[in-house]
């Protein structure tokens, strides 16, 4: 009777059983990389500096002011950190999947269905490679330096505000990318798009909300929910007044913004395994 | 007892073709249609036909990659498009074209990732990892990476990797294309092999009639989505009007070609003459009427090549497939 109590429900075995062939693909490709020892750390520093430009043009622009949108150079480092940090995150775990309509196209899809294993944790482990980790250390480097240099009071709910931050963060671009690579199912030179969204989004998560006009602002909070990756969850952490004008919950509301997101990517990943399957392009 | 039944099965496709500047056109394109048979587990069966005639649509309904839009499979005793991960513990595939195996690391790996990933009992591994090196000669390439193998090397690693979880039935798409005459016999040895040791119901498509002479007791022609011939390879010669060929060689020259009712001359040369006539007709009132009218020296009979029976056979099949497309637009 204890045995039937405790079995799990059936999404939990999927899903561990989809986590587990993750694993054991990314884990091949660390090891094909391996092969290429010197290229993978030119890429990395490569990766790691590339992004790295992007602060020094903030930076330079602080040179010649002290606030940019009401926000100081710390505060918007925090911005730069954490919406570089999510999206290295996500680009790390998922971000093999923009590669997919080059998949579809030569067919090679049809290799991961015939495994027993969930399709999209075998796509999305697909190429994994650890010298994306070089955005993510970067950006980690900038969000320390920020947070050295603003020195909050870290009461435990803060705390936990900046975890939930980098996990709906990760779990929001992550969406981006599976959505996008859904798409590439029906088109599959369609990963312009989802990068607008994920890089593009990125780009404009580093700045401050009050520099962007308002309707782009309201389209990133009630549109596409990127403001809830790093905007919102400043304002409280940081302590800054709403310059959006949007009810004062949301800037705890990521975790139902993420679950959203991520919802509408499965949704749109299966119409796009389906369509697959009955097209068989 | 079956273990691959297909019912009726048919599968469309729309295809999109560009009509004059900015217009599109859509049709539809029927790949199979109305496609039905059976495999008894443990046979070997050869599935041929000319490009496009609905072979590798049939593997991939077959292994649950696409679903049917019409009709009933069942393969092991799943629906191969609803239970797709449950039916992958059951089946191997080789794609000829394409490799499952990783390009950058040893071969090794590849198999130690399969066993991970369909969680082979470490005894089950080793017996079949084992008997695969011993009879595709592996042990030398086990540690040599995937990018440095032959065609002819990787191909045998990719029927390795499908074979390592003991699959009740195995397909392979155009297993020996561009290999040499060594390595496809390889291939054809261990086949047979495993399909009379592990009783592995074995679907093989090619373009090699020789992998079919070699390897299968059955074969099925499809032609056009449908099944157009479904027996033994020498039932072949029966249908699709196959001829024979008599060859004649008369004491002198004749001047005019051996004329008697039930064969015509197709080749002249010198004392000697080709006759074609029907396969399902005997040789012997042939040889008759001619040695009455004509002194003989010598006399062979050859039997019509495969090859020649086959395309026969897919030009037979136009005609037919066409006046089916024909029947379903306007039962449309």
């Amino acid at each position: 009777m204890a045995e039937s109590l405790s079995v799990p429900p059936p999404w939990y075995g999927r899903t561990r059983e989809a986590l587990r062939a993750y694993r054991l693909v990314a884990g091949m490709w660390l090891r094909a990389s391996l092969a290429y020892r010197t290229s993978f750390w030119i890429t990395t520093v490569g990766n790691a500096v590339t992004s790295l430009l992007d602060f020094v043009v903030i930076a330079v622009m602080f040179q010649h002011t002290t606030t940019l949108g009401g926000w100081t150079l710390p505060q918007v480092a925090f911005l730069y950190g954490t919406s570089g940090l999510t999206l290295g995150l996500a680009d790390l775990l998922v971000g093999s999947l923009d590669q997919l309509g080059q998949r579809v196209r030569d067919g090679s899809v049809d290799t991961v269905l015939v495994r027993p294993a969930a399709a999209l944790a075998q796509l999305s482990a697909d190429r994994f490679a650890l010298r994306r980790a070089g955005r993510v250390v970067q950006n980690l480097l900038v969000l320390g330096w920020s947070l050295w240099e603003l020195q909050l009071d870290w009461t435990g709910p803060k705390l936990l505000v900046m975890a939930v931050l980098v996990v709906c963060g990760t779990v929001i671009f992550g969406s981006a990318f599976v959505a996008g690579a859904a798409f590439q199912f029906f088109a599959t030179d369609a990963a312009e798009v989802q990068n607008s969204v994920t890089y593009g989004g990125a780009t404009m998560l580093q700045y401050p909300p009050s520099v962007f006009a308002r309707d782009l602002v309201r389209g990133a909070v009630y549109g596409i929910p990127l403001a809830f990756v790093n905007w919102l969850p400043a304002l409280y952490l940081l302590g800054l007044p709403d310059p959006i004008g949007v009810p004062g919950w949301f800037r705890f509301a990521s975790p139902l913004a993420a679950l959203l997101c991520a919802a509408a990517a499965g949704l749109a990943w299966r119409a796009g395994i389906r369509s697959y399957r009955s097209t068989g392009s | 007892m079956a273990i691959i039944e297909v019912e009726d099965v048919a599968r469309t496709f729309t295809v999109r073709r560009k009509v004059g500047r900015l217009k599109r056109e859509r049709s539809e394109v029927r790949a199979v249609d109305g496609l039905s048979f059976e495999v008894a587990a443990g046979e070997m069966v050869g599935y041929i036909g000319p490009n496009g005639a609905g072979k590798s649509t049939t593997i991939k309904m077959l292994t649950g990659i696409l679903v049917p839009s019409e009709g009933r499979l069942r393969v092991a005793g799943a629906d191969p498009s609803r239970e797709r991960v449950r039916l992958a513990r059951r089946i191997g595939v080789v794609f000829g074209q394409r490799t499952t195996l990783w390009w950058d690391l040893p071969l090794r790996d590849s198999y130690e990732l399969a066993r991970r990933i369909y969680r082979i009992e470490d005894a089950r591994y080793r017996r079949n990892l084992d008997r695969c090196i011993d009879l595709l000669e592996l042990g030398p390439l086990l540690d040599v990476p995937v990018r440095q193998l032959s065609l002819g090397q990787r191909m045998r690693g990719d029927i390795a990797a499908a074979l390592l979880h003991d699959p009740e039935v195995l397909y392979l798409d155009e297993p020996t294309i561009g290999l040499d005459v060594v390595s496809k016999n390889r291939v054809r040895e261990f086949l047979a092999e495993i399909n009379a040791e592990s009783g592995t119901t074995v679907l093989l498509t090619t373009h090699d009639l020789t992998d079919i002479e070699r390897l299968c007791s059955r074969v099925m022609v499809i032609d056009h989505g449908r099944v157009v011939y479904d027996g033994g390879l020498e039932g072949l010669h029966n249908v699709g009007g196959s001829e024979r060929t008599l060859v004649v060689d008369l004491a002198a020259p004749e001047p005019d070609p051996i004329s008697i009712p039930g064969a015509r001359v197709v080749r002249m040369e010198g004392p000697r003459q080709w006759l074609a006539f029907p396969a399902t007709d005997s040789a012997a009132p042939l040889v008759a009427a001619i040695a009455a009218r004509y002194p003989l020296v010598d006399l062979s009979v050859k039997e019509p090549a495969i090859e020649d029976v086959i395309a026969r056979m897919y030009g037979g099949g136009t005609t037919e497939g066409e006046r089916s497309l024909e029947g379903s637009v306007a039962g449309a």
